[in-house]
């Protein structure tokens, strides 16, 4: 394939920007664990304040790097299966729209001006230009699908024979899911969130708004996760020295998350009024079916990675775990994906705990939960998003790789971080220890009246894990950076390490059309959300509500003064009668 | 697909069976379960704690930056108590330690669950959803006790 330079200067810059702000991100994050561990007694450190080094924490790691990499992981698995580029609108439309949008929050929340995290927390307000950031992220990223899109229509009728390579199916997946459920959230955002914050409507159904969010807001942790999947069955058999164990099992897996992940939103609410206990029931029996297709991939990476140390010269029945190339510099992703892959055993497992109805009520909004997803999207995605990307940029720069040996050790540093501060988290979250929360000003300091001696173990262990993660980050980046700053020495090239399949399987049709399970898909998504639509408007009001995080005086005065002329001539029309 | 393949599927899917079976069974034999839904008017905004009965209360809580009204709610041991929960502003989180209580206050919206207090003690009530800068100090508690309220 030619790629014009254009093309490459695209990818690279899209793995550049997002690591340079991830250092922002990561910063804030080890900071958290400080403030929560009572280290610092203050609202802020080196003019960030808790909340707003909170906010860029899940901002900048959560939405900016894992839809850059989503997105650019996509172009290099594009190039590197169908041997094609997508036109040009699509990739430089997008990396332009996704830079901009992403400079826009980024600055917004630098200033201060956007410090209601990005869970959209209305009636918090944020700055309507931090609304318009992130939808222009979310656009830029459905430029590069639609680009995809059209180089695949024209490689299917090249290639009228051909199998859906596994890694497209997978992208393509994940990313007609992103588009689908990122339509309430750009509602949201536009109609609702946007005018509302402008001060053009002055009413809000805060309801409504969390529903649209939710809707959003669990397929977005799959659209982090897929791209760790795709690694996972089309990556990694390679670099661990096998195959694929089965390409049905994987292809099966990606056309069930495409049919379970948007329907399961509400299990993020189980603790809210107005969405009833059966809908609340109801997707707690989907998301027991999503975590099938998970239970599947652990079966059939365990397998090809089983296949690979027996090919090493393994015996006996667990031999092939120490077969395998740990700590070897040569297959240094290899590092990066077991490691991922061991975080997320217990990842999986602590959500299916989340999703389980009244269990729930144990662990709602509390530690537990970023103990819990800091060994999935900290985990796993992140694992892949580091190793993937220095890859990358490595080859696509023809850079060889600076400090080997340093991006070597990195994913075991930080497994070893993440299963500190998960443990400190889960543990003090089954102690009602709240999440976003400046610990440090009341829980966790002793002069304070509110002091909990509970909680000070449990956001050490919390602490440690931080720092160790923060030291794998460090690592991490100086490596990255002497890289990508390096001379180029190697002919650029777009290409993946691609695994072979162990067996020929026989070919079955409906894993290889998309369409019906996007019709299913559909379908359980309204049986879903049509009931919850319909209680929202049954049980809430809309509220003329909007705050500022540092105020507790409502901003709508009209409405103050409103409500309290109607309070007035209430009581006169009760003394005239 | 081959056999040991079908044979995960089938065990993990049996395996999530047995789990949906325990929620089930807490929530029709035990009587554990999620809040539920109430349409919301404004007359829910009053901080009250009613007395029905001797041992049974309803306790009306008005959420807002950055505390709880009422801030401190008495009841005797052995009182069931049905909470309602609205905000007066943004959202508010309300999770009593060691009950298992754990809802969202909602402006707009009422949330209710039902909780038995049998221990005496202090229970406190904590916020555990961002609502403001305040929202580390937001804080209130349950008094189970038999002095006279």
């Amino acid at each position: 394939m030619e790629s014009n330079k254009t093309f490459k200067y695209t990818i690279l810059i899209g793995l550049f920007v997002p690591m340079v702000l991830f250092i922002l991100g990561a910063y804030n994050g080890v900071m958290q664990t400080l403030y929560r561990a009572g280290v610092l007694h203050e609202d802020s450190f080196g003019g960030i304040n808790y909340y707003q080094g909170l906010t860029m924490h899940g901002v900048i790691n959560a939405i900016i790097l894992t839809t850059f990499f989503a997105v650019i992981f996509g172009h290099v698995t594009m190039g590197h299966y169908l041997k094609k580029q997508p036109p040009k609108w699509s990739y430089l439309g997008s990396i332009i729209l996704m830079v901009f949008g992403s400079l826009l929050d980024v600055v917004l929340m630098a200033m201060g001006r956007a410090q209601a995290l990005y869970t959209f927390y209305a009636p918090l307000k944020n700055s309507p230009f931090f609304y318009l950031g992130t939808s222009l992220l979310i656009v830029g990223s459905w430029l590069a699908f639609f680009g995809w899109i059209v180089i695949y229509r024209e490689w299917r009728q090249e290639n009228p024979d051909k199998k859906m390579p596994i890694a497209v199916l997978g992208t393509f997946v994940n990313f007609t899911m992103w588009f689908v459920a990122s339509l309430p959230v750009a509602y949201e955002s536009l109609v609702i969130l946007m005018p509302w914050s402008a001060g053009w409507i002055s009413d809000i159904n805060v309801p409504l708004t969390r529903m649209l969010f939710w809707m959003f807001g669990h397929p977005l942790v799959y659209f982090w996760l897929l791209p760790a999947y795709i690694a996972f069955y089309t990556v990694l058999p390679k670099v661990s020295g096998g195959k694929l164990y089965s390409g049905n099992a994987a292809r099966l897996a990606f056309l069930l998350f495409l049919i379970l992940s948007t329907p399961v939103g509400v299990h993020h609410q189980f603790s809210e009024p107005v969405l009833g206990q059966d809908t609340k029931l109801w997707v707690t029996v989907l998301t027991f079916g999503v975590s099938i297709p998970s239970f599947m991939t652990a079966f059939t990476v365990g397998a090809s990675l089983e296949y690979a140390g027996r090919k090493n010269g393994a015996r006996g029945l667990l031999g092939w775990m120490g077969r395998l190339p740990w700590f070897l510099s040569k297959n240094y992703l290899f590092g990066y994906f077991i490691c991922g892959l061991l975080l997320f055993i217990f990842g999986g497992l602590s959500g299916i705990v989340n999703a389980s109805y009244s269990l729930n009520q144990m662990v709602h909004n509390t530690g537990w939960v970023p103990g819990h997803f800091h060994m999935t999207v900290a985990g796993p995605v992140l694992l892949v998003i580091l190793g993937m990307s220095i890859y990358m940029y490595s080859k696509v720069a023809g850079k060889p790789i600076k400090m080997l040996s340093v991006v070597t050790i990195v994913p075991y540093v930080w497994m070893v971080g993440v299963a500190l501060l998960s443990h400190g988290l889960m543990a003090g979250g089954l102690m009602g220890e709240p999440r976003r929360t400046n610990l440090g000003l009341s829980y966790t300091d002793p002069s304070s009246d509110m002091f909990n001696k509970h909680w000070v173990p449990t956001t050490t262990v919390t602490m440690i894990g931080g720092i160790l993660m923060g030291t794998a980050a460090l690592l991490y980046f100086i490596a990255f950076f002497s890289t990508a700053l390096s001379k180029q020495t190697e002919a650029s090239e777009i290409v993946l390490p691609e695994s072979e399949e162990l067996h020929e399987e026989k070919r079955i049709g409906i894993l290889h059309n998309m369409r019906p399970w996007i019709a299913v898909s559909i379908m359980l998504t309204m049986i879903t959300y049509v009931p919850s639509l319909i209680n929202v408007f049954k049980y809430s009001k809309p509220v003329e509500n909007k705050f500022d995080a540092t105020s507790p005086v409502n901003e709508m005065k009209d409405a103050t003064t409103k409500n309290a002329a109607t309070t007035i001539m209430n009581v006169e029309d009760e003394k005239v009668n | 697909m081959n056999k040991y393949e079908i044979r995960v599927i089938v065990l993990s899917s049996t395996i999530l069976g047995v789990f949906f079976f325990a929620l089930l069974f807490n929530v029709f034999s035990r009587k554990i379960d999620v809040p539920t839904c109430i349409p919301y008017d404004a007359s829910f905004q009053k901080a009250e704690v009613r007395k029905v009965d001797d041992d049974y209360y309803e306790v009306y809580v008005t959420a807002r930056m950055w505390n709880y009204d009422p801030g401190e709610i008495v009841v005797p041991p052995g009182s069931t108590v049905d909470f309602y929960l609205t905000s007066a502003d943004v959202v508010h989180g309300f999770n009593i330690e060691r009950k298992g209580v754990n809802l969202m206050a909602v402006p707009g919206a009422v949330n209710k669950t039902t909780v038995k207090f049998d221990e005496y003690g202090e229970y406190r009530i904590v916020c555990h959803e961002y609502c403001g800068v305040g929202h580390q100090n937001m804080m209130g508690k349950v008094l189970v006790t038999n002095s006279a309220l």
